[in-house]
């Protein structure tokens, strides 16, 4: 087990082929360091792999020799990710809705689910992006023993844009 | 990191059992697979995901891409799925209500 508040980076290249490396390391971190159960744990990994693929897509070619890098911190009561890149920014909350399910249009829509994924999956998100990269920091907190839910909160997630 | 993808016929159906993780690096495999079997004319298609360990959202584009292409061809595209950290992607983007769902390939073949 790492020290409380110790901090593990890892940098990928920004390659499709190392999303699962990131995956690996963040569950690995998450078993060991903190009392998430298995669900959580999977939800985490989704979250991780989500944030990753937007920042290798962010670089906008297949092989840009650019590095995605990926921090994690836990402490007694939480682990937080952050998911960092250098290529072009986005705002997030200029991204379209998808039409209703019930909507025959919503076939059309095959890519933007990562980010209402990362939003339902974790129990805090923030986006931080500019022209010179962009920041997902991903929080999830310890489950309180007995409770199955997480420290302090029974009504879900929340999400801070900087 | 390995993506399996075997095809095998059933009661008129292509069924295509997916196996290990489909994410951003092994979705275009998944893909181009799912376009083989529409061009070789298999317009009604069963994707079996009991085998698949993680999908992520990148996984969902690919089966909402071959539903579509499914559809306008007039065929249709159904899942097998009973694992819950699997479902609970679909649940989270409404996806269940796009996607027709079952238990078992069997169930998927009688409707």
């Amino acid at each position: 087990m790492i020290d409380l508040g110790e901090v593990v980076e890892l940098q990928i290249p920004a390659r499709a082929e190392f999303v699962a490396l990131a995956r690996l390391v963040v569950s690995a971190l998450a078993i060991s360091d903190t009392t998430l159960g298995d669900e959580r744990v999977d939800d985490l990994k989704i979250a991780v792999s989500e944030a990753c693929t937007n920042a290798i897509e962010a670089y906008g070619s297949a092989d840009s020799g650019e590095g995605v890098v990926v921090r994690c911190r836990a402490d007694d009561r939480r682990l937080e990710v952050v998911v960092e890149d250098r290529g072009r920014g986005f705002d997030p909350a200029q991204l379209s809705g998808h039409p209703p399910v019930t909507d025959p249009d919503r076939l059309k829509f095959e890519r933007g689910l990562g980010i209402p994924l990362i939003r339902a999956l974790v129990d805090e998100v923030e986006f931080s992006s500019t022209r010179e990269g962009t920041a997902v920091r991903l929080v999830m907190r310890n489950t309180s023993p007995g409770t199955g839910w997480p420290d302090g909160n029974e009504t879900g997630g929340r999400e801070t844009r900087a | 990191m390995d993506l399996g993808l075997d095809v095998t016929e059933r009661d008129g159906y292509a069924v295509l059992a997916v196996r290990g993780e489909v994410d951003v690096y092994t979705a275009p495999k998944f893909r181009e697979r799912l376009i083989e079997l529409v061009s070789e004319g298999k317009h009604r298609i069963i994707v079996d995901l009991e085998a698949v360990d993680f999908l992520d959202s990148t996984g969902l584009g690919v089966l909402v891409g071959g539903l579509k292409r499914l559809r306008s061809h007039e065929g249709d595209l159904l899942l097998v799925c009973t694992q819950s950290r699997i479902l609970k992607v679909f649940e989270i983007t409404g996806l269940t209500r796009v996607f027709s769902i079952f238990d078992s390939v069997d169930a998927a073949v009688s409707g």
